[in-house]
């Protein structure tokens, strides 16, 4: 049902099964399915940890560490069991990649769980899906069931002595179970409540167990990595930066959709090249370049790269690959409204700071939205979340205060239009009146 | 033992609580698959899947109120659920859910009087890119119009209707 949008610049390398039936076992392994986990299995795990190092990919989830870094701190030697623990609970909004990857090329999940447990000896993985895409978990547990069935998983898996069995599931509707260690709680048949860390999940994760953890493009990038070869990898994008990401465009361009890019290819090229530019022949505003936790940059920021690096040296950063677009006509202080009634919604109310500030922070907005907020409610508001950042459990509190701060930051006279008494001036206060308020 | 669920979903059950390293694992996907066998989590819905688990049924009624999805109350039979987050936003989505508002005679999180529709604001649904969208039951509506939603929400009705093969 979703379905990738290509142009001449993208790069199909995730992409390169989508839309050719690879749900089907037996077209996955017609194109080269199943090729990197047989590759991995005579690998022993410091040389996989090694390809993976030298590849360069950095984690799709967001915080874009990189992978073979972050397996290589899994210990060799447990009293607990490891775990492979792949994160489906793609919810940040802007960000709706990992849904193509389930729906067009599942095996290749479960290919990179294969391979993510050879590297550390883990003997199970678990795919954790969100619950409104139950449609995907139809089409993962059946890519599961064949892979059981041809001896992929399970026992003795490619008659190579090893074991690993693959368990698929969905939440039930939780932002802060994207978290990975509220997500382990939820594996756990918990609240999805935040663990304090250290210790981090390459140490004591899932059942107190040695867990890899990584989100659905990360582990789905995986066996291309094997399949084209670390250094080849590498070099599709830039420094430090290995590969292609899935890009969600979204907002004010003519074509949204997800198109999968070389890792720092130029964002303006990408809305006005790729996206097609603004509708309408309207301006261009903002945009938020790497879904709704990452802070926005202005219409003269966007000649950059968009890789982890470059964006963070802009001030923003990469985040989960959702751009969002947004032309003169949209409100900043209604988006930033939006954006933090999300987050007062999805904070698991755990820590002060952030179930507090996100309220406080909504209710400010609101009241500034509505015009009925003073000059020093547009202070309290960076106040507040300056305040936040840092002072949580987890990065939910971040990630409602960073874009927060550079919305006011960057667009305070917006916020001061509203002052005085003053509804909107862009007129969406009646559209947004029985929605938010 | 005597069971509320479809002898389908009883044997899932079973399964699903040996699949995990502890039982406790399958209480999530357990209420999720309860929900959509009967509806809503019931007191007798909640205390079976307890008994399943081996916890509490506080320890149930703990985790339900966390998850969004989870309901103890009946929802209508199409759960109508519209995105109005950021992506959306920019592209309509609170007029779809103010037209499915009019369309349904409804207001958020009303049920219609003859249960066959419930509606929703949701956060994202993960269809940004083909905003705005919303959610019938498990099913995405994307790139919607005040005029699409309409049809959407009529073959549901059609589908509904005595006779449909549905």
């Amino acid at each position: 049902m979703a379905t990738l949008t290509t142009h001449p610049d993208c790069v199909p390398l995730i992409s390169y099964r989508f839309g050719k039936g690879a749900t089907n076992i037996d077209k996955y392994i017609q194109l080269q399915g199943y090729e990197s986990a047989r590759k991995a299995l005579t690998m022993t795990p410091d040389a996989i940890i090694a390809e993976m190092k030298a590849s360069n990919l950095r984690g799709r989830g967001g915080a874009g560490f990189p992978t073979g870094l972050k397996w290589s701190f899994v210990p060799k030697q447990s009293a607990k069991p490891k775990y492979v623990l792949v994160n489906g609970d793609e919810s940040e909004p802007g960000t709706c990649k990992d849904r193509l990857i389930f729906e067009h090329d599942p095996h290749a999940v479960i290919e990179g769980v294969i391979i993510a447990a050879l590297s550390v000896q883990a003997r199970m993985g678990f795919i954790y899906l969100r619950g409104e895409y139950r449609y995907l978990l139809t089409i993962m547990e059946k890519a599961v069931a064949d892979a059981y069935a041809r001896g992929f998983l399970g026992r003795n898996i490619f008659g190579s002595g090893i074991d690993l069995d693959v368990v698929t599931q969905t939440g039930a509707g939780a932002y802060e179970v994207g978290e990975e260690s509220a997500l382990m709680e939820s594996l756990e048949g918990k609240r999805g409540i935040p663990r304090i860390r250290p210790p981090f999940p390459a140490v004591v994760g899932l059942y107190g167990g040695p867990t890899i953890i990584n989100n659905a493009e990360t582990i789905a990038t995986v066996p291309h990595i094997f399949r084209i070869g670390a250094a080849a990898y590498a070099k599709l994008g830039t420094e430090r930066n290995g590969g292609t990401r899935l890009f969600c465009l979204s907002g004010h361009v003519n074509r949204p959709g997800v198109y999968e890019l070389p890792m720092g290819y130029n964002l303006k090229k990408m809305i006005y090249e790729v996206g097609g530019g603004i509708p309408n022949g309207k301006k261009l505003k903002a945009v938020v370049p790497g879904g709704s936790s990452t802070p926005v940059l202005t219409a003269d920021e966007i000649d950059i790269g968009m890789d982890f690096d470059q964006v963070g040296k802009a001030g923003s950063m990469l985040g989960s690959g959702g751009v969002v677009v947004l032309d003169e006509t949209a409100c900043m202080v209604e988006f930033a409204l939006r954006t933090m009634k999300f987050y007062r919604h999805e904070s698991c109310g755990w820590c002060i700071p952030c179930r507090e500030g996100t309220d406080w922070l909504e209710k400010s907005l609101i009241r500034l939205h509505k015009g009925g907020a003073v000059d020093k409610d547009i202070d309290n508001i960076r106040y507040l979340a300056e305040n936040m950042l840092g002072r949580t459990f987890c990065p939910l509190g971040d990630a409602a205060a960073m874009p927060t701060i550079a919305f006011v930051k960057k667009f305070r006279k917006e916020f001061e239009d509203h002052l005085d008494g003053k509804a909107c001036p862009y007129h969406h206060a009646a559209a947004l009146q029985p929605a938010l308020v | 033992m005597t069971t509320l669920f479809s002898p389908a979903l009883a044997a899932r059950f079973d399964k699903l609580v040996g699949l995990y390293p502890v039982k406790r694992s399958a209480l999530v996907p357990m209420l999720l698959y309860a929900q959509d066998e009967i509806g809503y989590l019931s007191d007798a819905v909640i205390a079976e899947v307890a008994q399943r688990v081996g916890i509490s049924e506080s320890d149930v009624r703990s985790v339900i109120s966390y998850y969004s999805l989870l309901r103890t109350h009946p929802a209508g039979k199409y759960n109508v659920q519209v995105c109005t987050n950021i992506s959306c936003m920019l592209r309509g989505g609170n007029e779809i859910l103010e037209h499915c508002k009019k369309n349904l005679g409804i207001p958020n999180k009303g049920v219609t009087p003859d249960g066959l529709f419930s509606l929703e604001e949701v956060e994202c649904i993960g269809a940004c890119s083909w905003a705005p969208a919303a959610q019938v039951n498990y099913d995405f509506h994307e790139n919607l119009t005040p005029d699409s939603i309409d049809k959407v929400l009529d073959s549901y009705r059609a589908q509904a209707a005595p006779g449909s093969k549905k």
